[in-house]
């Protein structure tokens, strides 16, 4: 065994990874689809401070707008588990229609639209009352799931049938439908509500929609030096909240690409772990983590400086991140 | 000093701290002009590293990324794995080069005036490996200068930490050199030096690729890797270079360059050594030895 000593002390670590450290202290939490775990991490120490047993295969993880709960979507037990952060302790479970995958919650913090991706249901749950508002029938192995900021318009992206539906939310109702490429994998907004992004981790394309008129405004496509093509898979995407910049995960490219919120075009490639899956940002915008299927860890990009500071071994199959408000 | 009457030793003894420094500094200063003339000499050492990186590299550039190893505290790209590797190479071929350098010299003749000197031997010869130490961390600054614009990016406090381990390493490889070049009688001979020296050291370490993928392939080869001091060299300078230090690798370099340095003094050393025995040019040549 080579032994090292730390040579520097944290004040230096300080120095030179300053925004890491002086950031304020959020926690991080990874559900594990393979271990039935979800990992907490702190975001200032970058370390693994607690592993907690969760239903089968843990995929969708958010945190309540109150910041109280951490909801998962326990694929294989068909439910949404509700923790209370501070005990850590199973607090209930919501009725979500089988095979819960992904989920989002309306900016209210109520209702939870959870996409079924077995049953071809996006299923519409009051999490206060514990019961199915409604189950919308759209395309085939429903995933991606975003909602505008105003909440009024809720898109959902099937991966068979490559479109993105998108569904009213005061009638939950299917009014418009998008093709897109190949696999459609993730939907989100943008703070400003005008442009709407879109995955496809088959077609290898990222799709930018002018939310308004619900048109393709460019498709971006990546080139990694180095790298097969079809090892590009989009998956996960963020946005900044001022919209300038997006990430988004290039599966088992490792990679996650930094674009330009504006031009479209791709401005970096971050190299972390194996199958890079989700991302989640911290509050502040100041950290990116990204979970990585294959190498069971997450890796933590400083946004400002685009580079990867850290990865932090998790459980196996690492698949969705959350972060606390504070 | 190249006039100095041959003195004894208790004139020696009596030689000033300024005075060994002054002579260190002549020593130097020669070699550095020497190599701040030989353009070629300089751009050459830049080329072959930057070759490596520029065009090895980016061939290999989805090879790594699969493991992370320390120091590293996430996945790396092949460049960045394999600087620390390229500055023990800029190293590994100024120390070849600078026996080179003393191959030359003993042809010449200078290295007699250099040995006529009253400074004692292991002054004059420590004196001579820093002067190429100077000279490969020259290099070095201005290839990590370079990679800093290919996204090889250390801490800052590294560039610091890594000057110490620079210096060790220097001297270590020097005085392999200089060990290897008391054996050489001629100019020509430094070819074998090039096939069963360099190329050998530089290949089986860890300065391409880490020992654990060495390992999988072969574990002879591996083996080989362990006791290969280059391996070492390019531990330290990579563990330095994030502002770590690796105690292993410190410790086999810093064993390595005492007995590298102590066999090249012996050699060095006209009545003694292996010059006189070989009866090489050195050793014919009426020297500064007592007898």
């Amino acid at each position: 065994m080579r032994k090292t000593i730390k040579f520097l002390t944290a004040a230096a670590f300080a120095g030179s990874f300053g925004v890491v450290t002086a950031a304020p202290a959020y926690t991080v939490y990874v559900s594990n689809e393979k271990d039935n775990t979800v990992s907490i991490i702190d975001s200032t120490s970058l370390e693994v401070t607690d592993t907690i047993d969760v239903g089968q295969r843990p995929r969708g993880i958010l945190l309540t707008k109150d910041g109280k709960h951490l909801l998962i979507c326990a694929s294989d037990d068909d439910t949404v588990q509700v923790f209370d952060v501070k005990t850590k302790q199973l607090v209930k479970e919501l009725p979500s229609g089988p095979d819960p995958e992904l989920f989002v919650l309306h900016p209210s913090g109520n209702p939870l639209y959870i996409a079924n991706e077995d049953d071809n249901l996006v299923t519409v749950v009051d999490i206060a009352a514990d019961k199915v508002l409604a189950e919308i029938p759209v395309g085939v192995e429903p995933e991606g799931m975003g909602i505008s900021p105003d909440g009024k318009v809720l898109v959902n992206t099937s991966e068979t049938t490559n479109m993105a539906h998108f569904i009213d939310t005061e009638t939950n109702e299917i009014f418009d439908n998008i093709l897109v490429d190949s696999r459609p994998r993730y939907a989100e907004f943008n703070d400003a509500g005008d442009k709407l992004w879109v995955t496809s981790e088959i077609g290898g394309t990222v799709a930018v929609i002018d939310a308004k008129t619900r048109k393709i405004i460019t498709k971006i496509s990546f080139d990694i030096p180095g790298v097969q093509p079809e090892a590009i898979q989009p998956v996960g995407l963020r946005v900044t909240k001022d919209g300038k910049r997006a990430f988004v995960a290039l599966g088992p490219s490792n990679r996650v690409a930094v674009i330009n919120g504006e031009s479209h075009e791709v401005e970096k490639y971050l190299l972390v772990g194996q199958r890079v899956w989700q991302l989640a940002f911290t509050p502040d915008e100041k950290l990116l983590f990204t979970s990585n299927g294959v190498s069971n860890d997450i890796s933590v990009i400083d946004v400002g400086k685009l580079r990867v500071v850290k990865s932090i071994g998790v459980g196996r199959f690492p698949w969705g991140i959350a972060i606390s408000n504070e | 000093m190249t006039s100095a009457p041959v003195p004894n030793r208790s004139e020696v003894s009596g030689l000033s701290l300024s005075g060994y420094l002054n002579c260190m500094r002549g020593i130097v200063w020669r070699e550095a002009l020497r190599f701040l003339q030989q353009r070629e000499r300089f751009v050459a050492a830049l080329v072959r590293p930057l070759v490596w990186l520029f065009i090895f590299a980016a061939g290999f550039r989805s090879v790594l990324g699969v493991s992370i190893i320390p120091p590293y505290e996430t996945y790396v790209l092949y460049e960045v794995y394999v600087t620390p590797g390229l500055v023990g190479m800029i190293q590994l071929f100024n120390g070849m080069q600078s026996s080179l350098s003393m191959v030359y010299d003993r042809e010449m003749g200078n290295m007699r005036t250099l040995l006529i000197s009253p400074y004692p031997r292991w002054f004059l010869l420590t004196s001579k490996l820093m002067a190429g130490v100077a000279v490969s961390l020259l290099q070095v600054a201005v290839f990590l200068a370079i990679t800093w614009f290919w996204e090889v990016e250390p801490p800052l406090f590294g560039y610091l930490a890594v000057i110490p381990a620079l210096i060790l390493s220097g001297l270590m490889l020097g005085a392999l050199g200089m060990l290897l070049s008391s054996g050489i009688k001629q100019l020509e001979n430094f070819a074998g030096i090039m096939n069963f020296v360099i190329f050998p050291m530089f290949f089986a370490s860890s300065a391409l690729y880490p020992l654990w993928r060495m390992k999988e392939t072969s574990p002879l080869l591996y083996e080989i890797c362990q006791y290969n001091p280059f391996t070492y060299i390019v531990e330290l300078i990579r563990f330095a270079l994030y502002g770590q230090l690796n105690l292993q690798a410190l410790a086999i370099v810093a064993g390595f360059t005492v007995v590298f340095l102590g066999g090249a003094i012996f050699a060095y050393n006209p009545s003694k050594g292996l010059i006189a025995r070989r009866g090489g040019p050195g050793g014919n040549a009426p020297g500064p030895k007592g007898g």
